[in-house]
């Protein structure tokens, strides 16, 4: 399995790397960690005429507080957010996530940017991001803006980025107090991909969820919210039965495809299950 | 396609080659530099037969590019014993039947030192987790979790200075 | 055809033909025990120590040799195209676009193969199978045509412009449709079908009898699906043929590289001295390099047409959808019991499903492999197998899956139906099979199916694992439990093994009869060399050949070294899978080291001045009966055979062994499983997994634990995880590790394991092999266990591998969610 032939290019800023972009506007893919890549080109599935590989840029890498939210550069290697006290102590969902993504050593070189960016329902960021309410930063030749994540996933494999923008980083805003969330993946062994996975941030007052975001992983064609599941569960006491009809709300939104993974049927009953076992998680957290 | 002139620094030796851009890390290390103990199990980045470690993470080196690696450091299980005294998780997987065939046992051995460059006393279930990008055919894991544990121990212990007199 | 006629049974006497088997306690009940024998101390290192391995330090430095490491001058590398479809004609091979690219030396195709007759191969069952096709392809991912290029890149680059034109055929992929003959796989018979065999054993109406006088009878319809063994190495080779001396130098990831080589032999023309199969550090076989493939003959071909070496090393997905499979058995069983609980009968009717060709590597005799052992531990009256093999549009094979032949099949079925009928008379299914084992005092036992059981200890064995396990206080947390509606399963297998194959009256591959081989060579200053015909793919044959050697003749393991796989050096065997290795070649080294024995009495002797029958051995010595002062080491002696030995006795000391088995071996355990299920997402936890095994005396116990760990993750991964899935254009949709799950340490369990020593009596140090008994043993203790989570909610089976969707499934339809 040996990835077809391509030129390769380094560049050492981001503004070099747009320029890049530009200049070889579609036939370029940018390579952050490569792990969905690289694999994908060995098959030659993918074979892109050129590379700009972003790892050598300085300055993408990092995990900070920032006015109110996380900020996570793009080239943020996943285990990074393993290894971070403030993403362990503040941002569970996040911190849930991280630690089910891939296997260890992918995670080292995987990146944050690249596993949104490439826009995959079955990676596991999208659904955190999607419930974080997370906002995407790209650069383009005209300078940065922001997307809304709710806006940023188009289709499969297709984000809202133009074809010369660069995601450079991602923002989580901060979690209010009484706030909680929680990823759960059912995976079929490490490394899968989720047969169904669950990303909630919810706020409490008292029982009552205030508010509350669901995102949903591998269950969709695009990564996708279950926000007729967040309508049940928003202003409402969070009792058994509640939880019961968020969860059949999530198993009748989502639209898995069957795969060796299961049948349609099946997904959406883990679906389900998983919600109301996110939630819980997520109530656990913001109450305690 | 394009060529690139790349310095590597492997095993603490600086390296200067000439690649193709498509050139994956694991054949530069196998084939460029004949360092053979690094291997290749499988196409999607599943198995782990190819860990190393590159600047200072460990990676699976078929799926990074050999030019990605320009200007950076790498080590492989060639670089893991030094001065001719094996290192203590070599030691493990010897002392408690960590391997049979010995395919897997340079990414494993390289994936276990990296966790115990993180985390020195490591739980059983934390180092089953930070192997679990290893795949083992032959031992059934236990075995292996054995050998990192005896590793711990002994890196663990005080050096002669730290030892009270 | 009927090779276990109960009509006529076989008498020990005929079986233990070997002229150097002394069957000491053959007719004899053999004691089981729980204590290592250790004989030597820890500086000789014989049987029963906890040695290290002596293969571990390349290993574990990076300096092991497999074959991809193999670098030659000049090595030019292959790379193959293969069929998209699993079913169609090829129209047309344009190799035009390949052949104009730099670097590309050639590509072969069929019809270049036809030219030098080479198009075809035997199996290894004698049945044939393409090299490469010329008229169609019969299998998704078939070879189809070979590059040949300077560089690896450049032939993967070269495979992508060969433009092959297909008419797709229908496709068979269903083994009961296949029998329906409305798709011919194999046009090329004379016989317009694809049924291959039918075989029979055991007495029909002996069975049919007892299954009408029953008073329960169950029956379940069971399949064992088609898994891959999924070493971590791959397949590949480094041929090298030179045209100067006419020497074909073949390094191959191979188990039986004698076997292969005389294969090579006969259908290539070569002169068999001419051919030098080098099988060096195999990274995993499990069954899987024992087969010849498509890609080593072309391989071997293009290195012989263009005069350099040729290196051939196979991708993951090459290797999970175009070699050998195992298993793929569909199981009709039925298992009979009298009104006292006692099982009487079994009855099957088997399908086997074997893909293109039957290229099975079994002994030639038995079709079905060893299946007709399914009556297991269990002592019944009578039993019948009705077995169809047939044809499909799949990948051929049928090797084990680190298993004897066929023998996990057999076992997961009794099993499963033991627990089956124990559930359905509401009896404890340990009990239950307490009361069904075959006594202790019964062996040597004479199976229904014509098997001569060796010995065993059934009920030790279980008793031991319940004890480990706790088994009555997790029936009761079990019931605690069920009241809560949490649900929890506890499995048991009680298995037997039957392995070392074989007694050459019966075994053979491709008429080669399946003896073993050692050859000790002990140089003046007492250090020794020893080669065998076997081949370890990570066995530790280095280290618990050299403790046999050890124990035999005193000399340190550490001054014995062991080597394999060089068919120029080593002398012929049969190579290492089914478990045979401690049977056959471990035998052959006790063979060859008392030859050696009986030549140092010699000359010991000649030294003392003494008369041999005043000697008597002392561990590492022949010493003076009534004056041990008076001895002579076998260094001595070694020394003495170059220097000063009898003037009537050759000089130097060695001896070369072909062991031909009296009888196989049969190893045993009992495995119980204690699994949690997720009620709502059908989830299988394995909590605890406790496994007892038996495999006679142990050589090292490190590497019967290491064997034994690794065999229950590798049962462990077909119950829960693995399965090779086809669509229905026979397309593989298991293609990768990203689809076909083998599991981690975080899915396998931490393994509990113990033994019990029951020695086998024929067997010339006791020893009864044990790398497969966990592969078979751990499937059905796991299943068993699931389904006694469920069994009250009115599940009665699920096939492996148990998914999280089947349980699902099952719960869904019983109405139980989460």
């Amino acid at each position: 399995m040996i990835p077809g032939a391509f030129d390769y290019h380094a560049p050492g800023t981001l503004s070099e790397a747009v320029t890049l972009l530009r200049q070889h506007a579609g036939d370029a893919k940018l390579l952050a960690g490569g792990q969905s890549l690289i694999p994908a080109m060995r098959f030659r599935l993918a074979m892109p005429p050129v590379l700009i590989d972003l790892n050598q840029i300085e300055g993408l890498e990092y995990v900070r507080e920032d006015n109110g939210h996380l900020a996570i550069g793009a080239m943020t290697r996943e285990s990074a957010l393993e290894e971070s006290g403030l993403v362990q102590s503040r941002f569970h969902l996040l911190a849930d996530a991280a630690r089910v993504i891939a296997d260890p050593v992918v995670r080292n070189r995987a990146t944050v940017g690249g596993n949104i960016a490439h826009a995959d329902p079955a990676n596991d960021h999208p659904a955190v991001m999607l419930a974080y309410g997370a906002e995407v930063i790209a650069l383009g030749p005209n300078g940065t803006r922001a997307i809304a994540i709710d806006n940023f996933f188009v289709d499969l494999f297709e984000n809202a980025l133009a074809e010369d923008e660069i995601l450079t980083e991602i923002r989580i805003p901060t979690p209010g107090a009484n706030s909680g969330g929680a990823y759960v993946k059912m995976e079929r062994k490490v490394g899968d991909y989720a047969i169904s996975g669950v990303a909630v941030q919810l706020t409490m007052n008292g029982d009552t969820c205030t508010s509350a975001r669901i995102g949903l992983t591998n269950v969709s064609p695009t990564p996708m919210r279950a926000k007729q599941a967040e309508q049940l569960l928003v202003g409402q006491v969070v009792t058994d039965e509640r939880l019961e009809a968020v969860g059949a709300a999530a198993a009748a939104e989502c639209d898995p495809s069957p795969d060796l993974r299961g049948s349609a049927e099946y997904k959406r009953d883990v679906t389900r299950v998983l919600t109301k076992r996110a939630i819980r998680q997520a109530v656990e957290r913001a109450t305690s | 396609m394009s060529q690139h002139k790349i310095t590597v620094t492997v095993n603490g030796q600086a390296v200067t080659q000439e690649v193709e851009s498509r050139l994956l890390l694991v054949h530069f290390i196998r084939e460029n530099l004949d360092l053979t103990g690094t291997h290749i199990g499988c196409d999607t980045t599943s198995c782990g037969a190819c860990t190393i470690s590159l600047n200072g993470r460990t990676v699976k080196s078929c799926t990074v590019f050999a030019v990605q690696a320009n200007g950076g450091e790498i080590e492989t299980i060639e670089g893991v014993a030094q001065g001719g005294q094996l290192h203590p998780l070599q030691e493990g997987f010897w002392e408690k039947h960590g391997l049979q065939c010995g395919y897997c046992t340079p990414g494993m051995i390289m994936s276990a030192k990296h966790l115990l460059a993180h985390n020195p006393d490591p739980s059983e279930m934390e180092i089953r987790q930070a192997i679990s990008g290893n795949l083992c055919r032959c031992t059934g894991y236990n075995k292996i979790v054995e050998a990192i544990q005896y590793a711990a121990a002994k890196l663990n212990q005080p050096t002669p200075e730290e030892v009270p007199a | 055809m009927n090779y276990h006629d109960p009509h006529k049974p076989k008498h020990l006497a005929d079986r233990f033909e070997n002229k150097h088997a002394v069957p000491n306690g053959a007719s004899a009940v053999v004691a089981t025990t729980e204590t290592v024998r250790v004989t030597t101390p820890a500086d000789i290192g014989g049987m029963g120590h906890r040695m290290k391995r002596k293969e571990d330090p390349r290993f574990i430095q990076g300096k092991g040799r497999y074959v991809d490491d193999i670098k030659l001058p000049g090595m030019l590398y292959m790379d193959i195209v293969r069929s998209p479809y699993a079913h169609a004609k090829i129209l047309n091979i344009d190799a035009s676009a390949a052949l104009a690219l730099d670097g590309v030396v050639a590509v072969i195709t069929g019809k270049d193969l036809a030219a030098h007759n080479l198009h075809w191969m035997p199996t290894l069952m004698s049945d044939t199978q393409m090299v490469l096709p010329i008229d169609k392809v019969v299998y998704y991912s078939q070879e189809v045509a070979c590059v040949i290029a300077t560089s690896r890149y450049i032939a993967a680059d070269a495979v992508e412009q060969v433009m092959v034109d297909y008419e797709p055929l229908d496709v068979v992929v269903d083994p009961y449709q296949a029998l329906k003959d409305e798709t011919l796989v194999r046009d090329d018979k004379e016989l317009k079908t694809n049924r291959i065999w039918h075989w029979e054993a055991g007495d029909k109406e002996a069975t049919d009898k007892v299954f009408a006088a029953a008073a329960h009878v169950v029956k379940e319809h069971i399949y064992l699906p088609r898994i891959h063994v999924a070493s971590i190495e791959t397949c590949g080779m480094v041929a090298n043929f030179t045209p100067a001396t006419g020497k074909m130098q073949l390094y191959m990831t191979t188990q039986a590289p004698h076997a292969i080589r005389t294969v090579f032999a006969l259908v290539s023309g070569l002169p068999e001295h001419r051919i030098q199969v080098i099988s060096p550090d195999i990274g995993g076989g499990f069954g899987g390099k024992v087969p010849v493939y498509p890609g080593y003959v072309v391989c071997a071909v293009a290195s012989l047409l263009l005069g350099k070496p040729v290196k051939w090393i196979e991708d993951r997905s090459e290797n999970l959808t175009a070699d050998s499979f195992a298993r793929d058995y569909h199981l009709e069983a039925e298992l009979a019991a009298d009104a006292n609980g006692k099982i009487t009968g079994l009855r099957v009717n088997g399908l086997a499903d074997h893909g293109c060709a039957d290229a099975a590597a079994n002994p030639s005799k038995f079709p079905a492999g060893l299946f007709s052992i399914c009556t297991g531990s269990y002592d019944m009256q009578a039993a019948h197998i009705n077995f169809d093999a047939v044809y499909t549009n799949k990948p051929p094979g049928g090797v084990a899956y680190r298993c004897s032949f066929r023998v996990t099949e057999a076992v997961h079925m009794i099993e499963r139906l033991t627990d089956i009928m124990a559930h359905e008379l509401g009896e404890d299914p340990a009990a239950f099979r307490m009361k069904n084992f075959i006594p202790a005092d019964h062996f040597p036992y004479k199976s229904p199916t014509g098997w001569e059981y060796d010995s065993g200890n059934y009920h030790a064995a279980l008793q031991k694992a319940l004890d480990m396990i706790g088994y009555d206080a997790l029936r009761q947390e079990q019931a605690e439990k069920r009241a809560r509606g949490e649900l929890m399963g506890i499995g048991i297998s009680s298995f037997t093994e039957v392995v070392g194959a074989g007694p050459a009256k019966d075994y053979d591959i491709l008429g080669i009869k399946m003896f073993d081989s050692a050859e000790i060579r002990i140089h003046p200053t007492g250090k020794a060399i020893a080669r065998f015909g076997t081949k370890s793919q990570g066995q530790g044959h280095e280290t618990t050949y050299a403790q046999i050697i050890a124990e035999e003749l005193g000399l340190p393991m550490a001054d014995v070294d062991v080597e394999e796989g060089d068919t120029d050096t080593a002398p012929y065997g049969l190579g290492t899978y089914a478990s045979r290795s401690t049977p056959t070649a471990g035998a052959a080294a006790v063979m060859a080291s008392r030859k050696i024995k009986a030549k140092a009495r010699k000359i010991a002797a000649h030294l003392l001045e003494v008369s041999e029958d005043d000697l008597e051995w002392n561990i590492n010595k022949w010493q003076v009966k009534g004056s041990p002062e008076q001895a002579k080491t076998i260094q001595e002696i070694a020394f003495a055979a170059y220097t000063n030995h009898p003037p009537d006795v050759e000089a130097g000391l060695e001896a070369t062994d072909y062991y031909n088995p009296p009888n196989l071996t049969f190893p045993f355990g009992s495995y119980i499983c204690v699994v949690d299920i997720d009620k709502g997402t059908g989830e299988v936890h394995v909590r605890r997994f406790v496994a007892i095994d038996d495999c006679g005396n142990i050589i090292n116990p490190l590497v019967v634990e290491g064997q034994v760990h690794g065999g229950l993750t590798m049962g462990l991964a077909p119950a829960l995880y693995e399965e090779i899935v086809y669509d229905e254009n026979g397309q593989c949709l298991t293609g990768t590790f990203a689809d076909y799950l083998l599991p981690t340490a975080v899915e396998s369990p931490k393994w509990e394991t113990g033994h019990t020593i029951t020695p086998s009596p024929h067997h010339p140090i006791g020893a009864k092999g044990v790398g497969e008994s966990p592969t078979v043993g751990a499937p059905p203790a796991i299943a068993n266990a699931v389904v006694d989570a469920l069994w009250h909610l009115g599940v009665r089976h699920i096939d492996i591998p148990i998914t999280p969707q089947k349980v699902w499934q099952a719960l869904r339809d019983a109405g139980v969610t989460d």
